[in-house]
Order: structure tokens, then sequence, then C-alpha cells
């Protein structure tokens, strides 16, 4: 387990297993791992800002922002082009990012969930008013190509895994650089006494500020790669708070600890609604509800306290 | 003559309640001033005062001449004046260790990194060295919760320190603390802050560490100075003795 401790190490390992992975999984497990890495990527942010002490409740803002990035060039241009969607994406959800997160960040507890869940209601309601964009019907989004390459069929569904794999490798790595590094450290101690970090010299806005523009970039890496996946964009799915409370399902799920931890609870959230509207539909609400419970009385630090320890 | 700290007529009152009533006093460098009086006489809110947690009504604070009176806390610390808690303030869900080496991350003239680690070596050391020179190294793992109360005071202390502060406030560093620990506690305290020639200014309630510590005594009572002068002078003023330390009970004549 030592050698897991080193993160170069680590991310290289995981990425050979995820790469692994596609030659064993049938197509319909392949698209749920590629879905459950790319939500588990907007949890992630939502991780950043719980190492702080604040939840989001409006996440859905940036995925869905990043979504309708990849409908709407790929609607208005023509331009299918995955990295060039990627990178477009990180921009713009990082320029709202850097324009309300300072505004946030003033802003503790209830204030800062219910404020983030208003911004993301706000472009819910504007997207569904707008039916030159789709309205509620929402858009549909062509297949992506990879800098000129145009693959179809299973070709496609392996390089989107993939990339995505690739993608979440980099995140996850850059994302546990972040944690452990002097920044990473002084989160934590804000998420247990803000007034003494103050004290010390530290801006606490700053930092909050810093992990919520954070959480907006990996909200909408998560919401491009989504709406490539599904080949379609609508409000409903990508924007409305219940898909915000699904990313912070996962987050509290699996807790800050670990960072494999937030995607393992996205794939456990992707499994448990795919079987259960299988066998059970309607009550698949339920069946995560009793495991959210479980983990919450017997693991209060989250599942990532089964794979990182720490002492709390 | 520019002092390291001086307040003209600083007030600030919460409602009814007068916590700082025309308050001024002019702290020469490397003193060390402690600060008497019941509780709600004005002790806290002074030091809130001085540290920009608050933001008196009327008056000046200045630092070394520097108006610093609207300043917040976290430019005030960056400026040089540092403070300990009545209540120790410590990052519960860290280590000793880690909130140490929070506290140097941040006091260190460099930008706090996000690529370097929080726990490189050399951090490390330099946070154990800390520790060790407040004699509570051994307790460098443990989190908050497990720690003794003299060493939560020690550490709240030693943090403040990494700010390399020219004024130190320190708000009862010894309460909380059983009484045989007050002593070595306050002798490792003030060896630092006098090893790096720090101004330092204490509330205290106990009259052994007063008279013991510090060269002059502030008393206060319902947000006013009532004494000033040197510890012994300040004890057996009269009027110190039926407000602060109750050493002549204004009843007895009645009996």
């Amino acid at each position: 387990m030592k050698i897991l401790a080193n993160t170069p190490v680590a991310a290289g390992l995981t990425l050979a297993g995820l790469v692994g992975l596609a030659f064993i999984l049938p197509d319909w497990a392949l698209f749920l791992l590629t879905i459950a890495l790319a939500k588990g990527l907007v949890s992630l942010g939502i991780v950043t800002q719980m190492r702080a002490g604040l939840v989001s409740f409006g996440q859905g803002l940036f995925f869905g922002l990043g979504a309708y990035v990849a409908g709407l060039m790929a609607h208005f241009t023509g331009i299918t082009d995955i990295f060039l969607m990627t990178i477009l994406a990180v921009l713009a959800t990082g320029l709202v990012g850097v324009v309300f997160g300072p505004l946030l960040a003033k802003y503790r507890g209830i204030f800062f969930a219910m404020l983030s869940l208003s911004l993301s209601m706000i472009l819910y309601g504007t997207i569904s008013k707008m039916t030159s964009i789709g309205g509620t019907d929402g858009l549909n989004v062509a297949a992506p190509t990879f800098l000129g390459y145009e693959p179809e069929a299973r070709a496609l569904s392996l390089s989107l895994y993939f990339y995505t794999a690739i993608i979440t490798v980099i995140a996850g790595t850059l994302t546990r650089i972040y944690f452990d590094s002097q920044q990473g450290m002084i989160s934590l101690a804000i998420r247990s006494n803000e007034l003494r970090v103050e004290y010390l010299g530290a801006s606490v806005r700053r930092a909050h500020t810093q992990n919520y523009i954070i959480s907006a970039i990996l909200g909408g890496l998560g919401g491009v790669i989504t709406a490539l996946a599904i080949g379609h964009v609508d409000p409903e799915s990508a924007i409305y708070w219940t898909i915000s409370g699904e990313f912070v399902f996962v987050a509290i799920l699996a807790g800050y600890l670990s960072i494999p931890a937030v995607f393992a609870a996205s794939i456990v959230l992707e499994l448990v609604r795919s079987f259960s509207n299988l066998y059970f539909p309607n009550t698949w609400q339920l069946a995560l509800g009793v495991f959210l419970l479980i983990v919450i009385l017997t693991l209060p630090n989250g599942l990532g306290s089964l794979l990182h320890r720490r002492r709390a | 003559m520019t002092f390291a700290l001086e307040t003209r007529g600083m007030q600030k009152s919460f409602g009814a309640v007068t916590a700082a009533a025309d308050i001024n006093v002019e702290v020469p460098e490397r003193a060390v001033w402690s600060l008497i009086g019941t509780n709600g006489a004005g002790k806290t809110t002074f030091v809130n005062l001085v540290t920009g947690y608050l933001h008196p009504d009327a008056g000046q604070i200045l630092f070394k001449g520097r108006d610093i009176t609207m300043l917040g806390p976290r430019e005030i610390t960056r400026a040089g004046i540092c403070r300990s808690f009545q209540i120790p303030q410590l990052c519960g869900e860290l280590t000793a260790l880690e909130n140490m080496l929070v506290s140097l991350a941040i006091s260190s003239p460099e930008t706090p990194s996000f690529f370097r680690k929080g726990h490189a070596k050399e951090a490390q050391d330099r946070a154990m060295a800390i520790l060790e020179r407040f004699q509570i190294a051994d307790y460098a793992p443990r989190l908050m919760a497990e720690l003794p109360a003299g060493v939560r005071k020690l550490l709240d202390i030693a943090m403040a320190m990494t700010g390399n502060p020219q004024v130190m406030m320190l708000d009862e560093p010894t309460s909380g603390v059983a009484s045989e620990e007050k002593f070595p506690i306050m002798d490792l305290v003030m060896e630092a802050l006098a090893a790096e020639n720090v101004t330092t200014l204490f509330v205290e309630h106990d009259m052994d560490i007063v008279t013991r510590y510090s060269e002059r005594v502030l008393a206060f009572y319902d947000g006013r100075i009532i004494a000033d002068d040197a510890p012994d002078e300040v004890l057996s003023d009269p009027q110190v003795q039926r407000y602060v330390t109750g050493t002549i009970p204004g009843r007895e004549g009645a009996q």
C-alpha cells in the first residue's frame, strides 16, 4: 500500500486499470462508467469546497454550462472537436466561477448552499425559456471528433471512455496535489476554524473563492463529457436542482479524504440507479437513501475513510 | 517618540454597555504589561480592538506611529500584532503538528503554494523546532481533542508566534490551566517572547502572575483604565482593591 501513497504512481496505475477495464466491460458498463467518471468530476468539485466547510447545492450551474457549451458549439458552429469543446467549457465555467466566486465566498453554510442553488436555477429558468436553443426539450449533441478522428459505434464509445479516463486521472491527480499542498492544508484549517486562519494572516474568502473556481471548472468538465456521451442536453437533466442534489449525495457518500472514493461513490450511484430502475422502478431513490444512511452511520467520514486513514 | 502601540481616545460601546470609554495608552517597545479587571471590564474588548476584530466607535489606534484603526485582523497580523486566545483557537481536524504547519505556511513571506507539499520535510522540521521550544513536541501527532488544556494554550501561543510579531497580545494565557502549570507555562512563553524582543500585553486574573511577569499593569473597570502603574502600586491602589482584586471587601464596614 505504501507505493500507492506516491501520487504519480497511483495515478499511473489508476489510468492503466481504467484502460484495462475497457477490454473487459460490456458496452452498457462502459457507458455507465463514462457517465460515472464524468459526474464524479463534478462531485470532486463539491469535495474541494467541502474540505473548507462549504457545500454547494448548485453545481448543476457548471455541469449545465459545460454540457451546453458542447451542445451549442456543435449546433451553431458545427465544431465537434472534443478538445476544443473541453477548453471552451473550462474557460466558460472558469469565467463564471471567477465572477460569482468572490460574491459567494462571503457566505457560509446554508446561505452559501442556497445562493449557489439559486444561481443554478436562474440558468435553468433562462435556458428553459430560450426556445431558440430548444427550451425544455434541449438539444441533440453531435458525436464528438478527436482532432480529426471521427470514430463511430464501439470505437466512439471507447474513444470517449479513454478521453474521460485521462481527464479524470489528470483532474484527480492535480486535485490530490492541491489537497496535499500548503493551500490545501489551509482549506482544511478553514473548515475547523476560520477565525484562527484570518488571525494567522490568510484570507478565508480568497481560499473559498479559489475552491469555488476549481469546482466550477471540474463541473464544466463533467458537463461536456456527459453531454457528449449521452448525445443530448436539456435543462432538466443538466441544471435542475435534483441533479445538483445527486452531486452532493456522491460527495457526502465519498467524504473528503480520498479522491478515488469520489469516483467509487459516483459509480455506486449510477449502478444503483440502473439496477433499481430495472428491477424496482420508481423506488431507486429509496435504495440510495438506505445506502447513504448506512454509510453515514457506519463511516461518518464517507467511503474515503476505508481507503485513506486519518484519525478524526 | 513612537510607541510600539498607542491608543488615543479609543471608545467602543455595545448598546448601553460601554466596553471602552476613552482609552489612552502608550506602550513603549519591548514593554511587558498586563491588563487586569473583572469580567466585563473591557480587557478582551481592548485586545479585540487592537487586533482589528472590532473597530472603535471613536479614537485611533497606532502601531509604531502607523494608523491601524480600521484594519482587519488579517492586515493587523501581517503588520506585526499577533494574539493568542482565552479559549485556544485551534483547528480541531488537524494534528498539533499540522496546526503549526498551517501557521508557518500562512506566515511565510511567500504566498502559500498550490503545489508544494504542506507536509514537506523542511516545514515539518521547522514546525517541530517550535513545538520543542514550547516543550509540546511529544503531542505533535495528536488531534486537538486529545490535548491537555495547558498544551492547547501553548500551541495557541506558538501558532501566534509564527507570525514573527512585534507586539503580542495574550488573552488570559493561563486561564483553564491547572495552577501548578501556570508558572512553567508563563516562563516558557515569556522567555520565547523576550528572546524575540516582542512587546507583550497580557490579560490575566492571577495576581501572582501579574506581579511576577509584568513591568506595568493597566487595571480596567467599566470600560475605563482606573490605574496604570507598576504592579505593586496598582495592587495597593484602593480603587483597584475595591473594583478589581476584591481585597478590600466594600461591604465590610456595614456589618
